[in-house]
């Protein structure tokens, strides 16, 4: 799950909320990875979001893929062998928004106005990770979150995945050790067992 | 001014209980020990203060339960400062600089709090300095504080005001402190000293447990002290300089003084009453020889019952003025004054130090310190009252030292010594005491509360440490000071002559005399020649 130099694109929203939305990628089995960081829009308002779950599917809704393979060699020569499969399945992804940016400033706050369906939902460059989490009061809202996949993981994954842009991943895994303390202070479970993923 | 880091900020508190701190993660707790001073900066002023407790908290008392795995280094560096913390309580109890009676008056009491989240750090040199003063001419330097190498500086113009203690279990630093304070005494000329030196300690030369001997008083002031005995072949046999020996005469010997000895020579209370009796009959100065030279048993028989005292309690009181009859320094006629010659030395300014040289029983400790005070007590009384109403000068202000003072200020003795009146009467003429001791319960609790100034060493036993403490302000605080002192050389010295309590490692004593203002020849010598030497540097 390295970082991009460059914000790239790679899909669209397809369904959004204040809180959250749903994108579908361009690419079969392309979406970003799991706890890593997605922008919707272009400046100056940009909303940034943390991936949270991905699936993968059958485009029509009701229609389960069949088992294609057991004469092939390999799994790449089912999709040589139906070229339309490609076209069936997609990848969709949720995020969960963590901030947007207001004129030139980061906000670890909801945006006025959730994204739109169909705006272009982009991979974050290294350097937009690293201003985004220089403040991790995002991680107020993470935590507070309510997903189908388990907070922890998520924010396990979100801050080893965002300490990679940072010039010192470990101090900023202890910074945001602290912050996470504070916040969960009440709950040392929850705590610890985001401590040991990191 | 160097900044010192911050340790944490004031999270909590009350006047009355000390402020909480909590630590920054930054801080480790091991780097805190108590006793320590602080600072901290309040909205507008800035407040001194002594750690007095360090705790470990948790945010959530489950990670009692379950710790969290340290051994990831990860876990452990976030866990300490968050869900883990260091606390410190402290003490405030000045406020420095700031306000405009701070910065005209030094100091002051505090009556406020610093608010919430307040910086706390540690205090820097200078602010102990600003607290405690610099060396000066009524400044004696005691001590530095147990984490730093700052001088303490105890006021001796308030310390001679009243009577003081030195308190702590045996092999503390007891004596070491109580001569480090005599010198203190004599060079800032607050006060003339009277020591009865009831282990030929202070005077000519001590020993320290390490092994070597330290000077005494006599050996570093020459000329402004006397050393008086009561063993002349002990004291020559030490080789001690010696001034006077003293010589007591029966009829110095009042029933008074025997009521004092009824507990080291075994007398009971009839006993004590048939003293009074006798001297009734016999007169003031004459009852002790005239009864130890009775023999005949007729005589004996008709004074018994002339006077309705009891054929035991006879037995038992002539056979305890028996046991002094054979101290040595007792003689029926003293072929000089003790009492006049002592007074002559105090009043030249001269510090006065008595040794008993070989006689270190109570019996005679008792009963020479008690009847000298007595009578040099009622010298000073007279003279002051004459020059209150003559106006003649006073004389010279008086600190008289005793050692085990509980065998003169116990509860049952206290009201009938002279010690016991000098510790109550405060300064009123101009005579006070410096009592050293290792048993502070065993005092009277009243005198105890008369004392100014109190330095204990090390106690263990829990009525001593109450007996100490008792009036202080911040008493539970002071306590748990008081019982982490190391086991030599520190104390807690609290009252009129510091502005607040302070645990202080003492200045050592015995290695270097120089800083006594004593011209060690050695080192002159060798910077003559080193001078000497650079001159030959150079060539003509
Ligand atoms: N200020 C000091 N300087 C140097 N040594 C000290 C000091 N205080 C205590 N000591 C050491 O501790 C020992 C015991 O001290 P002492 O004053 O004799 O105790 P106490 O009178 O309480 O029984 C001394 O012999 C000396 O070695
Ligand atoms: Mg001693």
């Amino acid at each position: 799950m390295d970082l991009t130099v460059e914000a790239t694109k790679i899909g669209e929203v397809i369904e959004a909320s204040t809180g959250k939305f749903t994108a579908q990628c361009y690419q079969l089995n392309q979406a970003p990875p799991l706890g890593s960081l997605v922008k919707v829009g272009s400046m100056p308002s940009e909303i940034f979001a943390v991936v949270y779950n991905i699936e993968n599917h059958s485009l029509e809704l009701g229609r389960r893929p069949i088992a294609r393979g057991e004469s092939e060699e390999t799994e790449e020569g089912i999709f040589r062998a139906n070229p339309q499969l490609s076209k069936l399945l997609c990848t969709d992804f949720n995020a969960l928004v963590l901030g947007h940016r207001q004129a030139d400033d980061i906000a670890h706050w909801l945006p006025p106005k959730p994204a739109y369906i169909h705006n272009f939902v982009y991979t974050c460059s290294s350097d937009e990770v690293r201003d985004f989490t220089q403040s991790l009061h995002f991680l107020s809202l993470l935590v507070a979150a309510n997903l189908p996949t388990p907070v922890e993981e998520i924010t396990a994954a979100c801050l080893r995945y965002s300490s990679q842009a940072h010039d010192d991943p470990h101090a900023f895994l202890v910074k945001a050790g602290k912050e996470l303390a504070t916040l969960l202070s009440g709950d040392l479970k929850r705590l610890n067992s985001i401590l040991k993923k990191l | 001014m160097e900044e010192e880091k911050n340790l944490g900020v004031v999270v909590s508190g009350s006047l009355n209980k000390g402020l909480e701190v909590k630590l920054d993660a930054a801080t480790s707790v091991e780097d805190i020990s108590v006793g320590s001073y602080v600072t901290i900066e309040g909205g507008k002023r800035r407040f001194f203060g002594m750690i007095t407790d360090i705790s470990l908290e948790a945010t959530d008392n489950q990670i009692i339960h379950s710790p969290p795995d340290i051994s990831n280094p990860l876990i452990a560096e976030v866990i300490a400062g968050t869900a883990t913390y260091g606390k410190l309580h402290i003490l405030p109890t000045l406020t420095i600089g700031g306000g405009a009676t701070e910065i005209l008056e030094g100091p002051q009491p505090v009556k406020s709090l610093p608010g919430h989240f307040s910086p706390v750090r540690r205090a820097s040199p200078r602010d102990i300095e600003l607290v405690f003063g610099k060396e000066d001419e009524k400044q004696f330097w005691v001590g530095t504080p147990l984490d730093m190498e700052t001088k303490i500086c105890l006021n001796l113009a308030e310390f001679v005001k009243r009577s003081n203690g030195v308190f702590g279990k045996s092999g503390t630093g007891k004596t070491f402190l109580t001569r480090l304070l005599l010198i203190g005494i004599l060079q800032k000329r607050q006060a003339v000293s009277l020591v009865f030196d009831m282990h030929n300690e202070y005077g000519w030369e001590g020993g320290s447990e390490k092994g070597y001997k330290v000077k005494g008083l006599k050996q570093l002031f020459p000329s402004q002290v006397a050393i008086f005995s009561l063993d002349e072949e002990g004291s020559k046999r030490r080789r001690v300089s010696t001034d006077f020996i003293v010589r007591i005469g029966y009829d110095e010997i009042e029933p008074e003084d025997i009521q004092l000895l009824c507990q080291t020579l075994n007398l009971t209370d009839a006993s004590v009453q048939a003293a009074y009796q006798l001297a009734h009959e016999f007169g003031d100065r004459q009852w002790l020889e005239t009864t130890l030279s009775i023999k005949d048993k007729e005589e004996t028989k008709e004074l018994l019952s002339r006077l309705n005292i009891h054929e035991s309690t006879y037995r038992n009181l002539r056979r305890g003025l028996e046991m002094l009859r054979r101290l040595p320094f007792l003689v029926p006629k003293s072929p000089d004054n003790p009492v006049q010659r002592i007074l002559e030395y105090l009043d030249r300014g001269i510090n006065v130090i008595l040794e008993f040289g070989r006689y270190e029983d109570f019996t005679a400790y008792i009963l020479v310190a008690n009847l000298l005070t007595r009578r040099i007590h009622a010298q000073y009384r007279e003279r002051k009252e004459r020059a209150l109403g003559e106006d003649t000068t006073p004389p010279r202000p008086l600190v008289i030292t005793i050692e085990e003072a509980h065998r003169f200020l116990n509860p049952q003795l206290s009201n009938q010594t002279i010690f016991g009146i000098i510790a109550r009467e405060m300064r009123k003429y101009n005579v006070t005491l410096l009592t050293v001791d290792q048993r502070p319960s065993g005092i009277d609790a009243e005198v105890m509360s008369q004392l100014g100034t109190k330095i204990t060493c090390l106690l263990d036993n829990e009525q001593d440490i109450d007996s100490v403490l008792s009036g202080a302000s911040g008493k539970s605080e002071l306590k748990t000071v008081l019982s982490r002192l190391e086991t030599k050389q520190q104390a807690l010295v609290f009252g009129h002559a510091v502005p607040m309590p302070v645990p202080i490692k003492v200045r050592e004593y015995g290695t270097d005399y120089r800083q006594f203002g004593q011209v060690d020849l050695s080192a002159v010598v060798s910077e003559a020649q080193q001078s000497q030497e650079a001159e030959d540097l150079w060539a003509d």
